[in-house]
């Protein structure tokens, strides 16, 4: 097991740190150019927009999972049946959905031809192929992985807390606000993490959703080991990705939170 | 006590979530019995079924999917129980940190790294990208689920269970086999549903190590949607999709059985 992560892993550092060879595949000598060139301006570009459409992804996540994972916690006997709900789209082709948002997204899609049988718009409103359609595919993807660890939380919550602060005269969104939150801060940290890793290296939904026109660093790493062939270059490119979301991890881990 | 929200809100809510992750599929298949190739409903047909059941690329990739998704399920069941098994066992932290850590790797390092693995190999092995290079990634990206799912199930196995069979006097492998065994067998058929719906779906991965002969069913899917919308595609997801769910809840019903 440690032997079929370690392996590759070893090879694509060592990749990251060759010259890549006039045939595609890879050479000596040792370099760090590789890394050098991620700050060029064009490439640091590509990784800040990565961070921010996850980062946006991942707060409209949470802030739409927040109140689902709520009323599961508090729907009694149906619990089963409404996570049911959330977990089912989980495991059915992430691709297939995505698709489906391209049916009703694109300019002779769904939405624009109901909306032009009913008059409102003439011409179809561009909704696919933008950063909006990038986010939307994210939330819709990364919605269940928000709403688990949330719900677990809210799960063993203590609503005798909530009861004490409306007793002792606090509005229903301070209670929230300061009693709710910080109470549910690590399941907040899980979900934050769970959704943001996995947006951070989307290549799918951008190729998909985004057309050319959102180049992230899924894109950028998958791009480099096939039609540009710069394999040192996407191996630097994927290990910097694979550096930040360890490090996420490895940050939730030392305040001792289980992640799964 | 004045509610923290009030439950109609948070149930009209939730309706609305719900619908925002469901009814998109829901049009699609809607739509996928439309005889019209545009967006516009004309009349109920099974016309793109047919249609997609005649595609050749359709049908043998699919067919590859199928043999990939048994083969690599067959592999890595038996080896993520193993695993898990062995943790259950005696604790080992590298073992378990680098199955967490395959679990939260994003996809596309898994793949570019297994890629330049299996291209680092061939200077040593006679072997091309192809079906087996598909398989022996999907095990290895399908072991750590499976081997959750099994560790889940064992924190509430006793291992007095185990160690009673040894007492009266069978050895490790007919306790593991007559006592363990069997108090995980649901577990172990969750996981394999779930190794199988992951190998059968993957996109991202399958791709880069995928060979000449071995097109995938999402790697033609892919392919057609990124050509743009297919109403032969339609029939495609809605089968798929209503493959994958019943899959997905004979899972969860064996997990919590």
């Amino acid at each position: 097991m440690t032997l079929t992560l370690a392996v590759p892993s070893a090879i694509i550092v060592a990749d990251s740190f060759l010259t890549h060879g006039a045939y595609g595949g890879v050479e000596r000598p040792f370099t760090l150019e590789n890394y050098a060139r991620l700050f060029d301006p064009l490439y640091a570009m590509i990784f800040w927009r990565s961070f921010w459409i996850a980062g946006i992804a991942t707060a409209l996540c949470l802030a739409l999972g927040f109140p689902l994972a709520l009323f599961i916690a508090r729907s009694g006997a149906r619990k089963n049946l409404y996570l049911s709900l959330v977990i089912l789209p989980f495991w059915t082709s992430f691709l297939i959905r995505t698709y489906a948002w391209m049916f009703l997204l694109r300019d002779t899609g769904l939405i624009n031809t109901a909306l032009q049988a009913m008059h409102i718009i003439r011409d179809p409103l561009p909704m696919l192929y933008n950063d909006g359609a990038v986010i939307l595919g994210l939330v819709y993807g990364f919605l269940p992985f928000a709403v688990l660890p949330l719900y677990a939380t809210l799960e063993r919550l203590d609503r005798s807390l909530l009861e004490a602060s409306a007793d002792l005269g606090a509005k229903p969104r301070d209670t929230l606000f300061r009693v709710m939150i910080p109470l549910c801060a690590p399941g907040i940290r899980a979900s934050a993490i769970l959704v943001f890793v996995p947006c951070l290296g989307t290549y799918l939904t951008s190729d998909l959703l985004g057309g050319s026109k959102t180049i992230l660093i899924g894109n950028l790493v998958q791009n480099q080991f096939t039609a540009s062939r710069d394999w040192p270059f996407g191996a630097a490119a994927s290990i910097a990705l694979m550096i930040v979301a360890m490090a996420l991890l490895f940050a939730a881990r030392r305040k001792g939170e289980e992640l799964l | 006590m004045k509610r923290l929200f009030a439950n109609r809100g948070l149930a009209f809510y939730a309706v609305l979530v719900y619908a925002f992750l469901h009814v998109p599929l829901l049009i699609l298949a809607i739509f996928s019995f439309n005889s019209s190739k545009f967006t516009v409903w004309e009349g109920f047909s099974f016309h793109w079924y047919s249609a997609a059941f005649g595609d050749r690329d359709l049908i043998e990739s699919a067919a590859n999917s199928l043999i990939i998704a048994i083969s690599a399920t067959a592999l890595a069941t038996i080896i993520g129980t193993l695993a898990a098994y062995g943790l259950w066992k005696r604790a080992s932290p590298l073992l378990a940190g680098s199955m967490y850590l395959s679990l939260a790797t994003p996809e596309i390092v898994t793949g570019v790294s297994l890629l330049a693995f299996f291209q680092w190999s061939f200077r040593f092995l006679h072997f091309r990208l192809g079906m087996h290079t598909v398989i022996l990634a999907h095990v290895a990206f399908s072991v750590a689920y499976v081997a959750v799912v099994v560790m889940a199930r064992l924190r509430s196995f006793d291992p007095a269970l185990e160690e009673a069979a040894l007492d009266l006097g069978s050895n490790e492998w007919r306790a593991f086999q007559l006592v363990t065994l069997p108090y995980l067998t649901p577990a172990i058929a969750a996981a394999a549903m779930l190794a199988f719906t992951v190998s059968i779906d993957d996109y991202v991965i399958t791709s880069l190590v995928a060979g000449v002969d071995s097109q995938t069913l999402p790697m033609v899917i892919y392919a057609l949607a990124r050509r743009g919308v297919n109403p032969m595609l339609n029939a495609v997801s809605t089968i798929v999709v209503f493959a994958l769910g019943t899959m997905v809840l004979l899972s969860e019903k064996l997990r919590s059985a």
